[in-house]
């Protein structure tokens, strides 16, 4: 956004420069020229500093770790490590031996999770959103609430939750005995019930923000629409899936993006449920990435399925907004 | 316009440049003595809260500074975080002079050339190898090098037993062997208690509690020449032993399956568990409210006959150790710090406090270690406990076996049996992700 803003805001700035009353005797042209095509740059450079610094210096150094054997005896001064060339990659690829099948396991269970949880955010925070748009007592304050788990911190939220999942002494087992839904003694933190724990932790973390983004597109929905439809004799479905959805579809667009991008790449929610090793049900990527670098010391083996998966995430992305844009030009054509 | 682009570019490669220069790698410099005024240590958490540390601590490090004109700046570690700090540490260079370490990461930290060797002439420094008892020099580094630290606190398991529990199921002493312990577990069962406690899920507690039973079956971990050798029949037998106590003896309640945050001493002290297997735990009874009557100490358990070296061995050599980062900016300090907190009124002053045993031999003289609470400890460590395999990979070690023991008390958890061809898998497993020799 800010670099199709930033260009403007530069003629705009020389122009009032031009004209104005008390301004300073016009200099050459070519400088104005130059000031007109350098301003949005220079205007452009902190951020892009900083952005350099941030992401993309660290992940340059990942990708030349990934080459190398970095393991505990050589922290000290990576840059003595010893070059791996293609090692590190065809550990973390063989699906045949332990690395690389658990590292598939992990990538299979992160992809059946990531689907299962944007699909449950969306599907919420659309429901949320549409109900929401009524006006009535208390709609404020609903949508106060429904917020809520989006202010949190995360930390402390999921901290509350791994509590709530103990077997022994957690509340959710406390209730589903009471309701007699199951006998209260069904483990959620190990175990195969971890993978339902990781969904309803994230699910809960996530669909606020999808319910945000869609409230917020909702709005922009002419009301005249509903009401001619309604005239025509459009029920509540058509209005929803006639007007609603065609509308919302370029808020989709970057909402399911975004959403799959963080919970792809969720690390907190696992860590602060599970800890170091989660059960084999809930081993999500980053956490197993996490595990294969850190805990083990290997970084170099670490760093090449950390960028195996900037890899996958990367044509994933991509593949997604062609065929999303290629979409919504055919719509608007 | 050319040129401006080309002033932008090369103001891009610059900050490209000067951004890769700043992340770049640790130094490799080692120690000097630019700033002989101040330290930074940090310490382990080691009392019941990081507060209680700090007060623990700071009165001393007051003393230290009254002493020398040297200010120490502490910072205590949580567990959790400290392995990763010194980590992050070492990769960067910018660490702290002093710092307490787990005594079995010291072999996994030597290798990383962090620390400051401790060869006979810094050992000279602070008064000597010979002040120390030999079970905590052996959990210093690997053999045949210059140790990568100096013991601090030590620490021994032991059986910690609920007095009132075993009045009432009527078990009139205290278990010495496992089958002993399995009996008593059975009795407290029946009167509606757990047997024992365990921590199924910390990775770190089932590795000591499994290598002891595994020194018990004639087992290692690891050959002589340092190569993974999880799946032999001893080891086999060590971990199966362990998880039965759930999934065959029925005497550990399923839900300690998912306990890595101490639950099992809440268990005890709640008098809800008759027994755990512990390493200095009066401390943290103490802070629970559990008065020091209510319990009693043993030594751990054996196969059988009375604990001792070889297959009678019941207790790892537990501890901390004090080491000194390479980097620091006051050697000559870190060792004259060193050397107090290991002197013997240092020594007995910060044991006393956190219920530890002195690796100091004059300091261990002082009867407070001779206490009911003490006395087995100090015993063990003297007699029956061995030090964790000292090899580069023991970190490792620690991860892929200590999660397979978790799947494993997992798997007992949900009813599934435990048997050896699952163990061996588990351990093979965990075998295959050790790094490749």
């Amino acid at each position: 956004m800010t670099t199709t803003a930033a260009p403007e805001a530069g003629r705009r700035a020389v122009r009032k420069d031009k004209s104005g009353p008390g301004a300073p005797a016009p200099r050459a042209p070519r400088f104005g020229r130059l000031r007109q095509i350098g301003l949005p740059y220079l205007l452009l450079l902190p951020a892009l500093l900083l952005e350099l610094l941030v992401h993309l210096v660290p992940m340059v150094i990942g990708i030349v770790v990934s080459f190398k054997e970095l393991t505990q005896f050589y922290i000290r001064n990576w840059g003595s490590a010893p070059w791996a060339g293609l090692d590190n990659y065809s550990v973390s690829i063989d699906f045949n031996a332990p690395v690389g099948k658990a590292l598939l396991a992990s990538f299979v269970t992160t992809c059946l999770f990531t689907v299962l949880s944007v699909g449950l955010c969306w599907l919420l925070g659309v429901t949320a959103a549409i109900f929401l748009q009524e006006n009535f007592r208390g709609r404020g304050l609903l949508r106060t609430i429904f917020l809520v788990p989006y202010a949190l911190p995360v930390y402390a939220a999921v901290i509350t939750w791994a509590f709530m999942f103990q077997r022994d002494n957690g509340l959710v087992n406390g209730v589903l005995s009471d309701l007699g839904i199951t006998d209260g003694s069904s483990f959620w933190l190990i175990g195969d019930n971890a993978f339902v724990t990781l969904l309803v932790v994230s699910v809960w973390k996530g669909w606020p923000f999808a319910f945000l983004m869609l409230m917020a597109g909702l709005q922009n929905i002419p009301r005249d629409l509903y009401e001619a439809a309604a005239l025509d004799g459009a029920g509540i479905w058509q209005q929803i899936r006639k007007i609603t959805m065609p509308s919302l579809a370029p808020v989709n667009q970057v909402l399911v993006l975004v959403l799959f991008l963080w919970t792809f790449n969720d690390f907190n929610t696992p860590f602060v449920l599970f800890g170091k090793a989660a059960p084999e049900s809930a081993d999500l990527i980053s956490l197993h990435i996490y595990q294969s670098s850190f805990q083990t010391w290997n970084f170099g083996t670490g760093s090449a399925m950390s960028v195996l998966l900037l890899l996958f995430l990367l044509v994933v992305t991509g593949v997604y907004l062609a065929f999303t844009s290629r979409g919504s030009r055919g719509r608007k054509a | 316009m050319p040129r401006i682009r080309a002033a932008v570019v090369g103001a891009l490669t610059l900050s490209l440049a000067l951004s890769a220069t700043a992340c770049g790698g640790g130094s490799t410099g080692g120690g000097s003595n630019e700033q002989p005024k101040t330290l930074t240590y940090w310490a382990s958490n080691q009392g019941a809260s990081i507060e209680v540390d700090k007060k623990v601590l700071q009165p001393e490090l007051d003393k230290f500074e009254k002493q020398t004109g040297i200010k120490v700046k502490l910072e205590v570690v949580p567990w959790a975080d400290l392995l990763n700090r010194i980590l992050t540490a070492t990769t960067s260079g910018q660490g702290p002079d002093v710092l307490n370490i787990g005594n079995t990461w010291s072999a996994s930290l030597q290798a990383s050339g962090a620390l400051l060797d401790w060869d006979d002439a810094a050992f000279q420094k602070i008064g000597g190898k010979d002040r120390y008892v030999d079970s905590a020099l052996g959990s210093t580094g690997v053999e045949g090098k210059p140790p990568a630290a100096v013991p601090l606190y030590s620490m021994a398991y032991a059986l910690y037993y609920n007095k009132k529990l075993f009045k009432e199921a009527g078990i009139a002493q205290p278990p010495t062997t496992w089958a002993e312990l399995v009996e008593a577990g059975e009795k407290l069962k029946a009167k509606g208690k757990n047997g024992i406690g365990v921590e199924g899920s910390n990775l770190s507690n089932n590795i000591h509690q499994i290598f002891v039973l595994g020194k018990q079956h004639g087992a290692d971990f690891f050959t002589p020449d340092g190569k993974a050798d999880f799946t032999s029949e001893g080891a086999v037998k060590a971990v199966k032993q362990y998880v039965d106590l759930m999934a065959a003896d029925k005497i550990v309640a399923p839900g300690n399956a998912e306990y890595a945050q101490n639950q099992s001493l809440s268990d005890f002290t709640k008098d809800k568990t008759g027994m755990v297997l512990w390493q200095t735990a009066a401390a943290t009874f103490k802070a629970q409210g559990m008065a020091d009557d209510a319990y009693g100490v043993v030594p751990a358990p054996v196969q059988s006959g009375t604990p001792g070296t070889g297959k009678n061995v019941n207790s790892m050599v537990a501890g901390i150790n004090m080491a000194v980062f390479k980097n620091t900016k006051n050697t000559d300090g870190a060792l004259k710090f060193v050397k107090f907190m290991g002197s013997d009124e240092e020594q007995k002053i910060l044991n006393k406090a956190y219920g530890s045993i002195p690796p100091v031999k004059a300091a261990q003289e002082d009867p407070a270690f001779n206490g009911p609470a003490t006395a087995p400890l100090r015993q063990t460590l003297a007699t029956s406990a061995a030090a964790l395999p000292q090899v580069p990979e023991e970190s490792q070690f620690e991860t892929v076996v200590g999660t397979a023991v978790k799947e494993l008390f997992a798997e007992a958890a949900a009813g599934r049996p435990v048997t050896e061809a699952s163990v061996k898998a588990k351990l093979d497993k965990a075998q295959q992700q050790m790094p490749k020799k």
